[in-house]
């Protein structure tokens, strides 16, 4: 007889999910599926709420990425608005958005996955977390606090709270940064560029000893799609859409986010909340691409900062299975850390940065505002209607975690066949099902959405101002 | 008594519907941790890999609504095998965004999001209503804040190991 076995819960990853596999009776893997068991409806109940409370309304999706949500948020209000905000403005939303990736990939790879690459797959599971590693390791562990605590604390100061600060605002932010805390911020990021190297140099040391994982960790060809800047570097506020195949064919590129409609489909599946994306013009089998770190890493030609760039390059050049396999995706977050902390300092010592025009002025101008930028785990969009009040009318959140869907189950399922081999199943096995999850550092509170048609109201009017047609969708 | 020979307090955290911000706000006492860690042990919660909750818990800190089936026979396990429970934030104590939900309805929701192929399989059912913790089991200490901040859960946790109730009424914030 068949049988299923069960993950319930996943540990270590941020949100609720379970991992099933269905096993024969001669003990071969038939199929394997992970299922996200939360779905929350922000889409819906925003609707008739003023469009400017939307960014700290919508930061409360993530209390891990709650940043990533403010500052798409806020950009499709400043679509709503109508206006460019100020430059500086620009440049501190850049800063705060590089300090969630840099706190948030901390948590991934210390707090939830470091225990499985440090402490091994097969570790005694009642030691391995966080706790297990301060009791073992306390260096690594005092490395990974403090890294994370480096991007929450220029969070905090930037935006006066760590966890859903409200200093994003449609128009740009609320308030100027000042001299003593510019001072304060690049004190601490020499720190963090030592320790992500610190932790570079120890990832790369072990990687020998994870060539299984490795070869079944989500390794297959598949798209990557992720934004890049203007001459293709490495981009998470602001740019056009990139997607490479894993054997380097760019098979789309300037892609606008705006227009996300026109090429990612989505199937639902009955047995997770998720939803699963794909790239609507190969459909859902060829169509398949991932985001994140490794895909943005994959997708741009450089980082465009010394440290982060000659990483990438030593990537690329020793580990082929890098347009591949899901297990690298750890060694892009440590890439994307150091970019983090290079790339801040830069902004903070440009002239401009202390400017106090940082906000824009205006009523709303357009009823439909688009906004999308890079979350830690890939790219995100929030797109509003509003009615001429300013109340939502409709809104829709393409969340990243959801685009890695499709290839989550596929390396659920060959994670499951690479060693899953008799009836006999080890905790390492059942843990690792989940480790090639904790790869892709899923979000699963953000995760679900409703994509398809937004609904269309259209009113003609004459010139004399008399309502001559009206149409809803 | 020598502390080192001391039995450690063992603390579960719970996440159900809620956003994780208040396990981040958790993680955010940094380097306090390795001072607590010497006195408490987390035999439960998403950061560590237990996957039955304990038969007997000295403290659960409580992230999060009710919203589904799932948390529904979760929180009833936790409470049982509980001595102190903690409301932590906002979405614990009031329901807050998640509860956002009821005025239009569980299937509304589900409709907007799914059409008419909510999934079904696997996947836990949820409730009409979500509900603040207290509306389903009994809860001994209250922490509000979105999140509560870092001192705050810190102060908690230090007031509890200590055996005394945290009177937390002028450092907590509601919302903010």
């Amino acid at each position: 007889m068949s049988q299923r076995i069960t993950i319930d819960p996943v540990t270590r990853i941020e949100g609720h999910a379970k991992i099933t596999v269905q096993v024969d009776e001669a003990g071969r893997v038939e199929d394997a599926h992970f299922h996200v068991t939360q779905v929350r409806g922000f889409e819906k109940f925003c609707e008739g709420r003023p469009f400017t409370e939307m960014p700290s309304l919508m930061a409360r999706i993530c209390g891990i990425c709650p940043v990533s949500h403010l500052i798409a948020s806020s950009k499709a209000c400043d679509a709503l608005l109508a206006v460019r905000i100020p430059s500086t403005a620009v440049k501190l939303r850049r800063i705060l958005n590089l300090a969630q990736i840099l706190q948030s990939h901390a948590l991934s790879f210390f707090y939830l996955s470091a225990p499985d690459l440090l402490l091994g797959m097969d570790a005694d599971p009642t030691q391995r977390n966080i706790f297990g590693i301060l009791a073992q390791h306390p260096e690594m562990a005092r490395d990974g606090i403090r890294l994370r605590s480096i991007g929450q604390q220029i969070i905090e100061m930037l935006g006066g709270k760590r966890i859903h600060p409200a200093w994003v605002v449609p128009g740009g932010v609320s308030e100027p940064l000042t001299a003593e805390k510019r001072e304060l911020m690049l004190a601490m990021l020499p720190e963090s560029r030592e320790i992500t190297l610190r932790a570079l140099q120890w990832f790369k040391s072990i990687l020998p000893q994870y060539q299984e994982e490795i070869a079944s960790f989500a390794n297959f060809p598949s798209l990557f799609l992720g934004m890049v800047g203007a001459e293709n570097e490495l981009e998470h506020y602001d740019g056009s859409w990139r997607l490479v195949r894993s054997d380097g064919e760019v098979v789309a590129d300037r892609l606008d986010p705006l227009q996300y409609q026109s090429f990612i489909e989505e199937k639902v599946e009955n047995w997770t909340y998720l939803k699963s994306p794909f790239y609507k013009p190969l459909g859902e089998r060829e169509g398949m691409y991932r985001v994140g770190p490794l895909a943005r890493l994959l997708v741009s030609e450089r980082c465009g900062t010394p440290e982060a760039d000659t990483e990438r390059e030593e990537m690329l050049a020793t580990y082929k299975e890098v347009h591949t396999g899901s297990f690298f995706y750890h060694y892009a977050r440590l890439i994307e850390m150091l970019y983090a902390s290079e790339r801040m300092e830069t902004l903070l010592r440009e002239s401009d940065i202390l400017d106090p025009r940082v906000r824009a002025h205006a009523e709303p101008n357009q009823l439909e505002g688009i906004g999308a930028s890079e979350a830690p785990r890939g790219s995100l969009i929030h797109h509003y209607t509003i009615d001429e009040n300013g109340l939502i009318r409709s809104a829709n959140l393409i969340i990243a975690t959801g685009h890695n869907n499709l290839a989550m189950n596929r390396g659920v399922l060959q994670v499951a066949q690479r060693f899953i081999l008799d009836s006999h199943i080890t905790d390492g096995t059942l843990n690792r099902l989940e480790a090639v999850i904790r790869a892709f550092d899923p979000c699963l509170s953000c995760s679900t959405h409703a994509l398809g048609e937004m609904p269309l109201h259209v009113q003609v009017f004459n010139p004399a101002g008399d309502l001559v047609n009206e149409r809803i969708r | 008594m020598n502390t080192s020979a001391k039995k450690k307090v063992s603390v579960a955290t719970v996440w159900l519907d809620g956003c994780s911000g208040c396990h981040m706000s958790l993680l955010d006492i940094d380097e306090r941790l390795l001072e607590l860690a010497a006195s408490i042990e987390i035999v439960y919660g998403p950061f560590v890999d237990t996957k039955v909750f304990p038969e007997q818990v000295d403290l659960t800190l409580v992230e999060g609504s009710v919203s589904s089936e799932d948390d529904l026979a979760k929180i009833k396990k936790v409470r049982e095998h509980t001595r102190v429970l903690v409301a932590m934030g906002d979405c614990a104590v009031t329901g807050n965004v998640p509860s956002l939900r009821n005025p239009f309805g569980t299937d509304k929701i589900l409709r907007h999001i799914y059409l008419p192929n909510a999934p079904t399989e696997i996947v836990p059912r949820l409730l009409p209503s979500v509900l603040p913790v207290h509306q389903v089991v009994p809860v001994d200490i209250y922490l509000p804040g979105c999140p509560p901040s870092a001192d705050v859960l810190y102060t908690a946790l230090v007031e509890l190991l200590a055996g005394r109730t945290p009177d937390m009424k002028d450092v907590t914030r509601f919302g903010k």
